[in-house]
């Protein structure tokens, strides 16, 4: 799961700047706004990924992660070009103007993709001495999904597919993954949910 | 580690022939890396020569002669100014890529009154076209610091349009995928009237040829595809008007010939290197801003 996150956020990423530079142009700058966009919208995620994860972490909320990062990628196929026509309009310079469409188009699901590690570090986390060697495993798999999602679009799925294609694939994987975690967690431990709920209303 | 000496006297080797493969007997007299590329300006006896990349092997971007400055060394720069034959008194041109300059600056010589705009995503080009290239900004011709696409999209919705236009930006060895698509083509139409020429200077080789010709095809119709037995370009030269008939194109070449002697164009000869005939596979997919994968279509 942390894999496809990893390759899901990289394979975005590398088409982020196909979707802006009929706008903006190919130009160093707007690699530089997609780069900055997604690296600082990974870092609210980790922050708000980390604090949701004190909160009564559960899969069913790390699952809805996965989905609604899912939902949140949709606007990328449909209004991207509601969205970057009026900055192309407002703004000239395009450094500033990519910086904008990419805060639009990519900031939320890239957010919310950001909150799963955190969070499944905390799911994983059994206890204390374990701790550190399940972060580091989980950055691994993350990391390595990432690699295999920069290097998969970058070389081939740009040849073989649309971007809207690609779009899509990324977007039904990260909708499986939230479905598998949810299938997960109801048919491996079907009493957790009532437990909960049990749980909840003595508390 | 017995690999060692080998490793290294294969690397020797590699270094030595690219060194002597590419930069020659030529001088470097300058050579600098910008946010781009490599750029290195050479010089062999009067010719001087821009280049880009030059340890990845690309080839001059522009030469001149510093004795002879309005003669044009490259066929693919001469090839240019075939659209000529289309349009022969351009009086709004747009040339997107800068190189040494030398097209801006043969058609300022040429229509000293036309408006010449000028687009190159890199200000180090620009400093050293001027600098070494003889290159100058005038009250009508100026050089936007600009990617070549969001130029041409503004320029349409400002209703803005040109007579002659010049796509010359694919000559490095990275090709502005964005500016290979069918939808940039609309854009480009966009700021074309009744009498505007488009040229764009393409690839000959690789499979990129096929789906660009289909790009081409759908975005235009018929187009002139204008090739040269010397040259390793294509040059694509097209308006939105049906093609002119060749003895048109005769005509023309006869009028203008003798203003393009000093600039060693030899236009009478272009006229029957002026093709419609279908040279490429037409099945290959149309290239556009949901598919272009330029840079991989060419390696392969």
């Amino acid at each position: 799961m942390a894999f496809a996150s990893g390759a899901c956020i990289m394979t975005i990423e590398m088409l982020g700047a196909r979707i802006l530079s009929p706008y903006f142009g190919g130009s160093l700058s707007v690699w530089g706004s997609i780069i900055t966009i997604f690296m600082l919208a990974l870092a609210m995620g980790y922050l708000f990924g980390g604090r949701l994860s004190t909160r009564n972490p559960n899969a069913v909320t790390f699952a809805m992660f996965y989905i609604s990062a899912a939902v949140f990628s949709l606007p990328v196929i449909f209004l991207s070009d509601q969205i970057m026509e009026p900055i192309f309009m407002v703004m000239e310079d395009p450094r500033y103007g990519s910086l904008f469409a990419a805060i639009f188009l990519f900031f939320i699901p890239t957010t919310i993709l950001g909150m799963i590690s955190p969070y499944a570090v905390r799911l994983m986390v059994k206890s204390e001495e374990h701790s550190g060697h399940m972060a580091g495993l989980l950055y691994f798999v993350s990391t390595l999904g990432s690699a295999v999602g920069t290097l998969g679009t970058s070389f081939y799925f740009v040849l073989w597919w649309e971007v809207d294609q690609i779009l899509w694939g990324t977007i039904a994987a990260l909708a499986l993954c939230g479905c598998m975690i949810l299938v997960a967690h109801y048919a491996i431990n079907p009493q957790s949910q009532k437990e909960q709920g049990r749980h909840a209303k003595n508390a | 580690m017995r690999r060692m000496p080998k490793l290294i006297s294969c690397f020797l080797f590699v270094v030595s022939l690219q060194l002597a493969t590419g930069l020659g007997a030529a001088e470097a007299i300058h050579e600098e890396r910008s946010r781009y590329r490599d750029i290195t300006v050479t010089q062999i006896g009067e010719r001087r020569c821009l280049l880009f990349n030059v340890h990845r092997g690309d080839r001059n971007q522009t030469c001149v002669m510093v004795n002879d400055r309005d003669r044009l060394v490259f066929d693919y720069t001469k090839m240019s100014f075939a659209g000529l034959l289309l349009n022969p008194e351009p009086s709004r041109i747009l040339v997107i890529g800068l190189g040494g300059g030398s097209i801006p600056l043969t058609f300022s010589d040429m229509f000293p009154t036309a408006q010449i705009d000028i687009v190159e995503i890199d200000d180090a080009v620009v400093r050293v076209a001027k600098e070494f290239f003889f290159f100058e900004e005038t009250e009508n011709m100026r050089v936007f610091v600009d990617d070549g696409r969001p130029f041409i999209k503004r320029a349409g919705i400002r209703g803005q349009t040109y007579d002659y236009i010049v796509l010359d930006a694919f000559s490095g060895d990275y090709i502005p995928e964005h500016m290979l698509t069918r939808e940039f083509l609309e854009e480009v139409k966009s700021i074309m009237g009744p009498d505007s020429v488009l040229i764009a200077n393409t690839f000959s080789t690789s499979r990129l040829y096929d789906h660009e010709s289909v790009t081409y095809q759908r975005a235009f119709g018929e187009f002139f595809n204008f090739k040269l037995p010397t040259s390793g370009n294509r040059i694509i030269i097209t308006q939105l008007e049906p093609l002119p008939p060749r003895g048109e194109l005769v005509t023309r070449a006869a009028d203008l010939a003798e203003r393009m002697v000093k600039y060693d164009v030899p236009l009478n000869d272009y006229p029957r290197r002026l093709s419609t005939r279908v040279d490429w596979d037409m099945s290959r997919r149309e290239l556009t801003d949901q598919y272009s994968p330029g840079n991989l279509l060419q390696e392969n």
